[in-house]
């Protein structure tokens, strides 16, 4: 049994980390872009945000004044049991949520939709978001918080078979495009792909590409991986850099996720995890140990089964 | 080149503003408030009268929610401070300007250079990006002071007006000058010659979208 205790107050370490220090992933694959850029005035901003990570982790406070949606992915290994039950930790997630806006503090961004009320404290109807995954085995539970920043940078379209790869690229371009003059997805950026799925899973399958996944990770399928490392190479050789300016880094990495769509369609959305990349994650065990981490490690070989049976496919395998 | 690197007042002399050039980077001295469109709503369509003395306190109007709280005692802690996208608030701005003489607006992505032309440069004002997006826990040290938060029962803590005492703030970027002319819109000019070649061999869309014809007697197949 998890210690429903020990659930609130590690997530609400998560909140304060996710906030205030940079994945070091992202940091490294913008050091990385930092050497190369040439132009000069996205030169000048890609060291800005060097400071600035810096300048957060010294004094502590938000790397980044727009703090994000906060939002949680829980993953539960099969044999977890939580403390108090499923709403126990829905509870003990929103509670963490609310206490870190003022600790931090962070911004209070959520309000109604319509009457634009704001609780000033992040949480609401469906605020914070939170989805659940599950692994084979284990009696832990992953706690990752991802406070995904912007309103720009994201679109979903409806293509279809004879749209193929060109029409792929051409909807990947039209969103750096469109999203990047004046550094709109305060770009360089994470560029998530979701491929398939229904219309939701499509936005599902392109955001977690964006948030779950590190840079430099690849997608198992070798095809895939290759695609995404030409889908990097496009959207850097567009000739625009940070803020829009004239450069040559806009895409830290690229993403893709897939699942399986309707046979006539092709579904696809196009994710930008921001400059602030915050996401922050933590083991628990039944024993009270807690290991953070920076890689949510979403996508396992379980999250991306294609067959009916897990086990005794593995079983073959081995 | 490195960037010009200038110190400037927020409530800045119109010799000051002249001599601002397209991608100098600015550091900001004096009081500089928050509004967005809470503040202008509640200003210039609810007619509620502005808590504070404008221009003669503070020429600079920053497009920002800071990440801040008020403690119990009253007092208020500050974070991170950081702009947010200044194209929605066009609607208000002219008349903003007019009734404030904000001279500085400072924000997230700038606005165009027929924003610039048509109300900016008659107003003495120019545009001042932020950088990144977004720096905020550097520019969150050059907060002095939050002097006052206004309007926080009617508006909410994201939407309120903030008073802030900057030292040394920065950077920003300076997105627009005297002429009207628009840095955004100079960078796009030289990104849009290589546009073709990275475009070359990709296909539109089988299906089309509303907004790819503005002709809603257009089928979208």
């Amino acid at each position: 049994m998890i210690p429903i205790d020990l659930i609130q107050k590690t997530a609400e370490s998560l909140m304060d980390k996710a906030a205030i220090e940079i994945p070091e992933d992202y940091l490294d694959g913008l050091k990385k872009a930092a050497e190369t850029e040439d132009g000069d005035l996205s030169s000048f901003v890609l060291k800005a945000m060097l400071e600035n990570y810096e300048a957060a982790k010294e004094d502590r406070r938000a790397m980044c004044g727009d703090t994000g949606v906060p939002r949680w992915f829980v993953k539960l290994g099969n044999d977890a049991r939580v403390e108090g039950g499923m709403c126990a930790l829905e509870t003990a997630l929103r509670r963490a949520t609310a206490s870190a806006t003022n600790g931090v503090p962070l911004r209070p961004n959520r309000v109604h939709p319509l009457w634009r009320t704001d609780h000033n404290n992040n949480v609401g109807i469906g605020a914070p978001e939170i989805e659940y995954g599950f692994e084979p085995e284990g009696e832990w539970i992953d706690l990752i918080t991802v406070h995904k920043g912007g309103l720009f940078g994201t679109d979903y379209r409806m293509l279809f078979p004879s749209d193929g790869i060109q029409g792929i690229k051409r909807f990947y371009l039209d969103s750096l495009m469109a999203f990047g003059k004046r550094g709109l997805a305060c770009q360089p950026a994470i560029i998530g792909i979701g491929l398939g799925g229904s219309k939701d899973i499509c936005m599902t399958l392109g955001k977690r590409a964006s948030v779950l996944r590190t840079v430099g990770s690849r997608n198992s399928d070798p095809r895939i991986a290759e695609m995404e490392d030409e889908f990097k190479e496009l959207g850097n050789s567009i000739g625009m850099g940070a803020m829009g300016f004239v450069g040559k880094n806009m895409v830290i990495d690229c993403n893709i996720e897939v699942g399986y769509c309707h046979t006539g369609g092709m579904p696809m959305s196009v994710h930008a995890f921001c400059l602030s990349s915050r996401r922050a994650v933590a083991r628990i065990y039944p024993d009270g140990r807690v290991e953070h981490r920076t890689d949510p490690d979403w996508f396992t070989p379980y999250q991306r089964r294609e067959t009916v049976e897990w086990d005794p496919m593995r079983e073959a395998a081995e | 080149m490195k960037p010009r690197e200038i110190r400037l007042s927020t409530t800045p002399t119109p010799e000051a503003i002249a001599e601002l050039r397209l991608g100098d980077i600015v550091y900001l001295d004096g009081l500089m408030y928050t509004a967005r469109e809470g503040v202008y709503m509640r200003a210039l369509e609810d007619k509620a009268n502005i808590p504070m003395e404008l221009p003669s306190e503070s020429a600079a109007n920053f497009h920002c929610s800071p990440a801040a709280r008020i403690n119990a005692d009253g007092s208020f802690d500050m974070g991170a401070v950081t702009a947010t996208a200044s194209f929605r608030f066009a609607k208000w701005l002219p008349e903003w300007m007019e009734k404030t003489g904000a001279k500085l607006i400072i924000g997230k992505g700038g606005m165009s250079s027929k924003d610039y032309k048509s109300y900016f440069v008659p107003n003495g004002a120019v545009y001042l990006s932020t950088v990144g997006y977004g720096t905020g826990a550097l520019l969150g040290r050059g907060v002095e002071n939050v002097e006052a938060v206004h309007w926080n029962e009617e508006l909410g803590l994201a939407q309120a007006m903030w008073v802030i005492r900057c030292n040394k703030m920065g950077p920003f970027i300076v997105a627009s000058d005297m002429n009207g002319d628009c840095l955004f819109e100079r960078e796009n000019a030289k990104i849009a010659q290589n546009i073709e070649r990275v475009y070359e061999g990709t296909k539109p869309a089988v299906l089309k979208r509303y907004g790819e014809s503005d002709d809603r007697s257009d089928e979208v197949i």
